[in-house]
């Protein structure tokens, strides 16, 4: 597939300030231990030295060149209802989620079924760090930067059959680890879905971590998508389960709310949330409001997946 | 025997009520100076001045029954600071919207009101709330006279239930919040229906009630 690069996504080689930044936004926030060394001059080689698994990894050229969100931010403001629906509960509660062992099954139809083990997965293909913009459906959104490597490799190496039009990514649902799903605000599992097309976008990413390090239980541990171009909550956590079918996965905000949550819920300025307009969002971290993007500002990527889509049909 | 206080007490009483009802606003500026308001600062504010908003209507409904079950009549005289304060903080949660939120961008606030059935709804209540604050005064009882004046405090029920919807209507799926607020709101409403139907089955007999007149009644709706 062609990558046109749009004007403000440009190659991270030739933004040494923005990563420089991140970088020290990143210190600020790593504990008192990283600060220490920076502040003794060790610097960030030092900090990378910690055991951060994907501190070293590759800058990917699909990262935009916008501040990153302070890792605080992004570890302590979360909506992932299995461990509460308040948005400072998954810091407080997900501390009972169990993030290894763990295996995630992919199945359904594809020749090549297998069920992973989260380490050996995470060798299939190298880690990069990709600086993502994220636009929740509430109005407000983060940049972030994820470590992982494009779905497609793992959708490949399945070798899914003609039938498999759609993925579907299946949360762990467990009362023990996950509090939340003791109470039917959502019909759990949490289940997402992607059209074949989307999964094997470059852009949709299979992550394991941010910040360099592994991805924290909050944000979705040990393994979740991102997928930039869409409202966040499409973007499943913590999945055990990616099977390929051949209709419409049926996806938990889809069902709970189906006039309000549609099953594309691509990030769109011009379509309005029943309850609330879309045309701007809070990005965290500024006082103002700046206007939404079409498609999160992936439009030059990802627009032609839906050419000749009416997209407030298919909302 | 019930607490009676001597109007010292009373005097005392409304000062550390007063004193009380700053809290939540003495609590959030704290908050805000040690820069614990979170990632989203001025959503944790609107939250917490909306909260407290409904929060302080239904204390205000609450003076009413509790006055009654606790035959403590003296509570009247907390109501109207109570109500106030309600006022207050619907205030401050309005400024913030306005202000913090949209940052005084009407076209947007328009279209916000308008299109948005959550805003709709909360500024009806909001503007529904200021006729009541501006006839608060005991010279605004009198030049309405106290039929009217109850008439028109009626509108607080109105204003309840509309800060219900207003919750219930901006939650995403987790109604249970809103929920316990309906319920608070149905039982403090239903009590008045009791009061009345009582009343009505008492006056049906002959002899004349010692209550009726709104002066020592307490005026004001219910
Ligand atoms: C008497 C009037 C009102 C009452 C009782 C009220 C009450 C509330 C309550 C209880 C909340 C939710 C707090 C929480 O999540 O814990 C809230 C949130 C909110 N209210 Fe109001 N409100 C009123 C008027 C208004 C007005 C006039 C506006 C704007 C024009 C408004 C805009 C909002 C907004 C934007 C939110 C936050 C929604 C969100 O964060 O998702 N409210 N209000």
């Amino acid at each position: 597939m062609l990558i046109r690069r749009s004007t403000d996504i440009i190659p991270s080689e030739i933004t040494p300030r923005a990563l420089f930044e991140d970088r020290r936004a990143f210190l600020r926030d790593a504990g008192l231990f990283a600060a220490g060394l920076a502040v003794t001059g060790l610097g960030a080689r030092a900090v990378q030295a910690q055991g951060k698994p994907f501190a070293g990894a590759r800058k990917s050229p699909l990262s935009v060149a916008e501040a990153a969100t302070p890792f605080k931010d992004v570890t302590t403001y979360n909506n992932f209802y299995e461990f509460g629906t308040g948005k400072d509960d998954p810091a407080e509660r997900a501390g009972t989620l169990k993030p290894r062992p763990w295996t995630i099954s992919v199945e359904g139809e594809c020749a090549k079924p297998k069920r992973w083990d989260i380490d050996e997965l995470m060798k299939l293909a190298a880690v990069e760090e990709r600086i993502y913009r994220l636009r929740c459906v509430e109005g407000w959104s983060m940049v972030i930067p994820w470590n992982g490597f494009p779905l497609s490799e793992l959708v490949k190496r399945a070798e899914p059959n003609s039938k498999a039009k759609y993925v579907e990514f299946v949360t762990l649902s467990d009362e023990k680890q996950m509090p939340g799903v003791r109470l039917p605000v959502l019909d759990w599992p949490y289940v997402e879905g992607l059209r074949m097309d989307e999964a094997m976008h470059p852009l949709a990413l299979l992550t394991f971590g941010l910040y360099g390090d592994l991805l924290p239980n909050q944000n979705g541990a040990p393994v979740r998508i991102v997928v930039p171009w869409k409202y966040g909550f499409k973007s499943a956590k913590s999945i055990v389960r990616i099977r390929f079918t051949e209709t419409e996965p049926k996806t938990a905000w889809n069902k709970a709310i189906p006039s309000e949550y549609g099953f594309y819920s691509n990030v769109n300025p011009q379509v309005d949330h029943p309850r609330w307009s879309q045309a701007k969002e809070r990005r965290i971290g500024e006082f103002g409001k700046r206007a939404t993007l079409m498609f999160n500002g992936y439009g030059e990527q990802v627009a032609s997946l839906y050419a000749g889509m009416d997209l407030k049909k298919y909302y | 025997m019930t607490f009676q206080p001597t109007p010292t007490q009373i005097a005392r009483i409304k000062a550390a009520v007063f004193v009380a009802c700053l809290m939540p606003l003495a609590l959030l500026a704290l908050r805000a100076w040690r820069d614990q308001l979170g990632a989203n600062p001025i959503e944790y504010i609107t939250r917490a001045t909306g909260w407290w908003t409904l929060t302080f209507l239904m204390i205000t409904l609450t003076v009413t029954p509790a006055r009654r079950l606790l035959s403590m009549p003296w509570l009247l005289r907390l109501r109207r600071m109570l109500g106030l304060f309600a006022f207050f903080y619907a205030s401050l949660h309005f400024t913030t919207y306005i202000w913090l939120d949209q940052f005084f961008d009407f076209s947007d606030i328009v279209k916000d009101v308008v299109k948005r059935p959550f805003i709709t709804v909360g500024f009806t209540a909001f503007v529904l709330l200021i006729p009541l604050a501006a006839t608060s005064t005991n010279a605004m009882v009198k030049r309405l006279g106290a039929r009217r004046w109850q008439w028109l405090h009626r509108a607080v029920y109105v204003i309840g239930t509309l800060g219900v919807i207003h919750f219930l209507w901006l939650v995403k799926k987790d109604i249970r919040e809103p929920l316990v607020y309906a319920l608070v709101l149905a039982v403090l409403l239903g009590a008045r229906l009791v009061f009345r139907w009582r009343e009505r089955a008492r006056t049906k007999a002959p002899t004349v009630r010692a209550n009726s007149h709104p002066a020592r009644a307490g005026i004001g709706p219910s």
